[in-house]
């Protein structure tokens, strides 16, 4: 039987109970592109500490973890650099000029039934479709 | 102490991308993949993470965050081409390698010479956004 979506759901109260962490204790919305992007472009320097200690957790515990619990996890990213450092600068640029991406979004805007949120996610996930289906399905290069 | 906190909740979200299959790019891809071997994985992660979210945003309404300071503004309801643009451009990085911003810091530690590459370019792009974004208010201005 297939339990990976058991594996899903389980991941993802995880990541639910991380955002509702950084809701309720430091008051902040937990999307990812907005806490790396905020060391970026320095803006608000209050919120440096708090944001790097994030980022800390964020690389840190499944580097700790991954070994012991998801020995075999991979990525299994593409060889294609051309394709990889395109990607990147795609979701680097969209997800900063939109405010937001899966995490920011997609968890906690659905979730307060933002229309900012709903729509966003609508967006990027039709636009992720339709990449697919020319990529690699037309093209046949992903 | 906002650093504990801070660093308790990145810790979550990085173990809960970890566990779910969201730092493999196959079963994101394949997410997206709606005319191949479709994997609904994704949304049952998605749905698990809306669920806590859920009660802590009820929460909000009746307290103070517990560390001091206020709650994120209620949202705004406009949306403009930042949002729409921003986020078809990502979409489209995000169905080219399957990686979003998260994962692809949780998977910094296991991810290789690809994954690295990748955070840079996505770093590059951030450092970008604000002049591409300037660009793009003057063309839907003069639209």
């Amino acid at each position: 039987m297939n339990i990976e979506w058991l594996w899903g759901l389980a991941g993802g109260l995880l990541i639910g109970l991380g955002g509702a962490v950084y809701l309720l204790c430091n008051g902040r919305i937990m999307g990812a592109s907005g806490i790396l992007g905020g060391l970026v472009e320095r803006g608000d320097r209050s919120a440096t500490a708090e944001r790097v200690a994030f980022i800390a957790g964020l690389i840190g515990m499944p580097f700790l973890l991954q070994p012991l619990i998801a020995p075999q996890a991979q990525t299994h990213l593409t060889p294609d650099l051309t394709i990889v450092i395109l990607a990147g600068l795609l979701v680097g640029v969209g997800t900063r000029i939109a405010n937001g991406c899966t995490s920011g979004h997609g968890v906690c805007g659905i979730s307060r039934f933002s229309l900012r949120g709903i729509v966003a996610t609508v967006f990027y996930i039709g636009a992720g479709g339709l990449t697919v289906a020319v990529f690699r399905h037309i093209l046949g290069v992903i | 102490m906002r650093g504990v906190f801070a660093f308790l909740a990145g810790s979550l979200f990085g173990t809960g991308l970890l566990i779910s299959g969201m730092t493999n790019t196959t079963k994101v891809q394949g997410w997206l993949d709606v005319f191949g071997q479709w994997d609904p994985t994704l949304a049952f992660v998605m749905g698990g993470a809306i669920l806590p979210m859920l009660v802590a945003w009820h929460l909000t309404r009746s307290r103070t965050p517990m560390l001091g300071g206020h709650f994120p503004a209620p949202p705004g309801a406009e949306l403009d081409h930042r949002l729409i643009a921003g986020s078809v451009l990502f979409g489209v990085g995000w169905g080219l390698a399957g990686l979003c911003p998260g994962p692809a810091m949780a998977s910094l530690s296991f991810g290789g010479a690809g994954g690295i590459v990748f955070m840079i370019a996505m770093i590059t792009g951030m450092f970008a956004a604000p002049k591409l974004g300037a660009q793009l208010d003057r063309m839907a201005n003069a639209a």
